[in-house]
């Protein structure tokens, strides 16, 4: 609660949590569709292929605006996209061993880079490698002004293109016959990532961008069925998750926010994952067990039918029957018995009338069935 | 022992450990695999060096190793319950495992050797200070545990090379013959995390990446047979070394970093200039063939007529511009199919 | 007399050095159902998607009704092959079959009422309105057909282009398609269809065209479904296995 108040009082806190926010916000809407078209991974690639673009930016121009180095990255990443469609385009080389070239040679050359600059320049220009972790800490409000700029370029260009993305995201051909311009559009989308990488650098650093682009839109998926409601809670679980990761690292000295948003966001992966109502692994797994206990109880039934209709149902003829301990057998009887479904008689236990009826809906079921 | 000499064998080392293994990743179509486990195995890391007290001992580099096998059965679980697709468990998995180790470095690491830098594109230059007694010499540790891991790598390639080779291009002949593709997967797995490892100290975590994908998908646009596939890999992948060593005390840059970026450059050479699917080269190729097959199209097509065809028509016909009409009647001419007329173009009758 | 609804002239498409389809030269007649059968790799599915713009010619010209596609798009509905989508997408049935609309809908603006109703009637159709606002991934492979299938109907074309639409689906589908198929026909329409089954294209289509590469013969189905054409095309042995004719042994008997 305390942290809650600070949060409107304490100027680096807000830009902190705000900063993060609209990182989920964006990462979380452009992730949906990144994550439908299969391309999971292109944002972590345009992330690492950004630093050389940063550190390029501050050779050629000397200059630490982050917007200015921002816009270098954001180049470099637009240049190792297109580098990728072209190798996958012109050679046999598959997808992902494109786009791991791709990220380990860019950010091979980013870190070559960085060296390079931290060895032979006077003065102060450490600072940039703030973008390969990420240095929320460091956001001012004029970054966040920006950031919620962007944010606003890029929802207002997802719902003026909405019908067109979802079209493009799930049938690219039906929509060229159509007559949409699916490689623009295409383009289009891969552009916004660029930005949403570009905002991510400052706030979760190269090496987690990818979680922010990913981890939402998984999530949200596990919630419905609908592409509408999928973006639209993908943008608001990765805000949460950017607030939330902001005020864990506002809690303790010594905390760096862009793991513990990557870690927030992970844990509603998580969550989502086992709980969500429609997909959950947790409700499927209940499921099966009930299917599973189901189908034993008929077979007992069965079983059971079928050595009572010779008169030998007792505890030795179904352990017999069913190949399993003696204990068991008269456990799985006194269960039956606890039901009504069977009575004690001499010698054993015989159906009783609703065991019988039982016995026989079950029987004509499976007939059916099969 | 020259400090030089030191650098160079280990990054040597390296690149062999890798080039191996890596060439079965980017057959395997799992290239960015390593990418999961080279950012997961940070916490097994950090565990390691909380155990040791800050020495890298050999169960504690197991340990970590473990952690980047827990990455790839992480992986492969969430992508067997169908809720979300491969990349996107992987993109999920390792950005968690790698924040839970930045965590835990800056909680409890805030004095320790243990800087992030490190973690990224580690240290190389340090290598000759960290040597070990062994049989009276003085030898670096970086020789013994990247050469003892090159050897391991080398031994697996070559005890199992025809099951590592069936069950990578045909995994299910390879379960049907009874080799078992899990086991095998799961060994490369190891081999592969504990490379990473390995190679933490030299190179870091992340141009592990490079050096393990770079030189074979390089290979992989030079040829498609596998033994040329792996020595190639290998060859390049020592030779990007060598020169990205040379060029980081040239301008005095991170050394991995430069051997990183030299590969790429090396890929970009292969992905230009490969004489079969380089770029450039099968672009002129199927220029030249297009035109050969445009110039027959052109020749069967006239062979219909029986007086000489107007260009103006043909161009109208075929939807053809006049520069590619003039080309591919060039084409046509130079191979003899072709006379051309005051009225027109008609197939040589010498065919 | 009106342009034919496709035609394709002098049509050649090379991928990777090797010609798919060479030199074909194609006129589908108005108000026809039209099968292009032949052999595995023969360029069947090539020759929609270079007539319709997504695979680059080498040379050739399509005409549409007279008109090239620019000018024609809003009289072309295409059906592609079922399993080039990912069915696990977030969307319901209706939604799918709206997806029709957007041509033409245009720019910036989202389906309404209207549309919804358009594309309720296209499921009604394929016998699916019970199913409109079923997840798409819990359908049966011969519903997501039929769903494909009312996502051109609701385009309400005058050509339709259908990529394999019988691979693979159940007896109610191939039922429902046939319907389609029926009615389309009724109404004066131009169907285009892929085909594999040797032993339907003749009950189904009257008209067919013989594809290897090349086309081997094209006309109305009594004249071009014949022994001599069919082996021209896929060689020899699959036509024994056809009904209708006497197998060779028989003949020898008789």
């Amino acid at each position: 609660m305390e942290l809650l108040s600070q949060l409107f009082i304490d100027y680096t806190l807000r830009n902190v949590a705000l900063g993060s926010a609209l990182l989920g916000l964006i990462g979380g809407v452009l992730g949906a569709f990144a994550l439908l078209r299969q391309q999971s991974l292109l944002g972590d690639v345009l992330a690492h292929a950004a630093l050389p673009g940063i550190c390029l930016a501050f050779l050629l121009t000397g200059s630490k605006t982050p917007s200015l180095l921002l816009l270098g990255g954001g180049l470099a990443g637009w240049v190792a996209a297109l580098g990728v469609l072209a190798v996958l385009r012109h050679t046999r080389l598959p997808q992902d061993a494109a786009l791991g070239v791709a990220l380990s040679s860019f950010f091979g050359l980013g870190i070559a880079l960085l060296t390079f600059i931290q060895h032979n320049h006077q003065g102060n220009p450490a600072g940039l490698d703030r973008f390969i972790f990420g240095q929320a800490a460091s956001l001012l409000g004029s970054d966040v002004l920006g950031f919620a700029l962007l944010g606003g370029v890029v929802l207002a260009l997802v719902g003026l293109f909405y019908k067109e993305f979802k079209l493009i995201s799930f049938d690219p051909d039906y929509a060229t016959s159509l007559g949409l311009p699916t490689r623009g559009l295409g383009i289009l989308l891969t552009s916004l990532i660029v930005l949403a990488v570009m905002v991510g650098l400052q706030t979760v650093g190269v090496v987690l961008m990818a979680a922010m682009l990913i981890a939402p839109a998984a999530a949200a998926r596990q919630w419905t069925n609908r592409l509408g409601r999928m973006v639209a809670l993908s943008g608001l679980l990765g805000a949460l998750a950017g607030v939330a990761g902001a005020l864990l690292s506002a809690s303790r000295e010594n905390l760096p926010t862009g793991p513990l948003v990557v870690l927030s966001i992970t844990a509603v992966v998580v969550f989502s994952l086992f709980f969500a109502p429609l997909r959950g692994l947790f409700w499927q797994g209940l499921r099966n067990q009930q299917n599973r206990r189901r189908t034993e109880l008929e077979r007992l039934l069965l079983d059971a039918h079928l050595l009572a209709n010779h008169g030998r149902l007792n505890p030795e003829e179904l352990a017999l029957h069913r190949g399993e301990p003696l204990p068991k057998a008269r456990r799985h009887l006194d269960f039956l018995k606890a039901q009504g479904w069977v009575e004690p008689k001499e010698g054993g236990f015989q159906f009783t009338e609703p065991g019988l009826q039982k016995a026989l809906a079950l029987k004509e079921t499976l007939r059916l069935r099969s | 022992m020259n400090p030089d000499l030191v650098i160079l064998l280990t990054a040597v080392l390296v690149s062999t450990a890798s080039a191996l293994l890596g060439s079965f990743l980017v057959l395997r179509r799992m290239a960015l695999v390593s990418d999961a486990i080279s950012h997961a195995v940070l916490p097994g890391i950090v565990l390691a060096y909380w155990l040791s007290g800050g020495k890298a001992t050999l169960p504690a580099l197991l340990g970590a190793a473990g952690s980047g096998l827990l990455t790839v059965s992480l992986v492969e679980w969430l992508t067997r319950t169908g809720r979300v697709k491969n990349d996107a468990a992987i993109g999920i998995v390792f950005p968690a495992l790698f924040s839970l180790g930045v965590l835990w470095v800056s909680l409890s690491f805030r004095n320790v050797h243990l800087d992030l830098d490190a973690v990224l594109y580690g240290e190389i230059a340090y290598a000759p200070f960290n040597t070990l007694e062994l049989w009276g010499l003085s030898l670096p540790e970086s020789w013994l545990v990247m050469g003892g891991l090159a050897l391991l790598n080398l031994l697996f390639v070559l005890l199992f090379y025809k099951e590592l080779k069936l069950s990578t291009f045909d995994p299910s002949l390879a379960a049907a013959l009874g080799f078992s593709p899990g086991v095998l997967h799961y060994a490369l797995m190891a081999l592969v995390s504990l490379t990473t490892v390995g190679a933490f100290q030299s190179v870091g975590a992340i141009l592990i990446v490079a050096f393990l994908i770079i030189p074979p998908a390089t290979a992989y646009l030079l040829t498609h047979r596998l033994p040329a596939l792996l020595s190639l890999a290998v060859g390049i992948g020592v030779f990007s070394s060598l020169l990205g060593y040379l060029l980081a005390v040239w301008m005095d840059a991170s050394i991995a970093g430069m051997m990183a970026t030299v590969a790429g450059g090396c890929f970009v050479l292969a992905s230009l200039f490969s004489p079969t699917q380089g770029y450039l080269t099968t672009r002129l190729r199927r220029r030249q063939q297009r035109l050969e097959v445009t110039a027959r199209l052109l020749v069967t097509h006239l062979a219909h007529h029986q007086t000489p065809v107007p260009e103006e028509e043909i161009r109208e016909e075929f939807g053809w511009d006049a520069r590619f009409l003039q080309q591919v009647k060039q084409k046509a001419l130079r191979e003899g199919w072709l006379e051309a007329s005051e009225q027109g173009l008609t197939p040589s009758s010498k065919k | 007399m009106n342009p034919p609804p496709l035609e394709i002239l002098d049509l050649t498409v090379i991928y990777r050095e090797k010609p798919v389809l060479w030199d074909v030269d194609l006129a589908i007649p108005e108000g026809r159902l039209c099968a292009i059968v032949g052999p595995n790799g023969a360029g069947k599915s090539t020759l929609i998607k270079a007539a319709l713009g997504m695979v680059p010619k080498a040379s050739g010209r399509v005409r549409f009704f007279g008109q090239p596609l620019e000018l024609s798009r809003k009289r072309i509905a295409y059906v592609p092959q079922r399993t080039s989508v990912d069915w696990d997408f977030p969307t319901h049935v209706l939604d799918v079959v709206m997806m029709g609309l957007y041509g033409r809908l245009g720019w910036f603006r989202r389906p309404g009422r209207e549309e919804r109703e358009a594309a309720m009637e296209a499921l009604r159709q394929v016998a699916l309105s019970d199913l409109a606002h079923r997840q798409i991934s819990e359908l049966s492979g011969g519903q997501q057909q039929r769903v494909f299938l009312a996502r051109a109907l609701v385009q309400n074309a005058d050509l339709y282009f259908m990529d394999e639409p019988f691979a693979g689906v159940d007896a109610v589908t191939e039922e429902a398609i046939l319907r389609v198929l029926e009615g389309l026909k009724a109404q004066g329409k131009t169907v285009v269809v892929v085909h594999h089954d040797l032993q339907t294209v003749r009950d189904y289509f009257d008209h067919l065209t013989l594809l290897n590469v090349q086309v081997i013969a094209s006309g109305p189905m009594e004249t071009t479904f014949t022994p001599h054409n069919l082996e021209r095309t896929y060689g020899k042995q699959p036509l024994l296995e056809l009904e209708g004719w006497a197998k060779p042994e028989q003949a020898w008997n008789s």
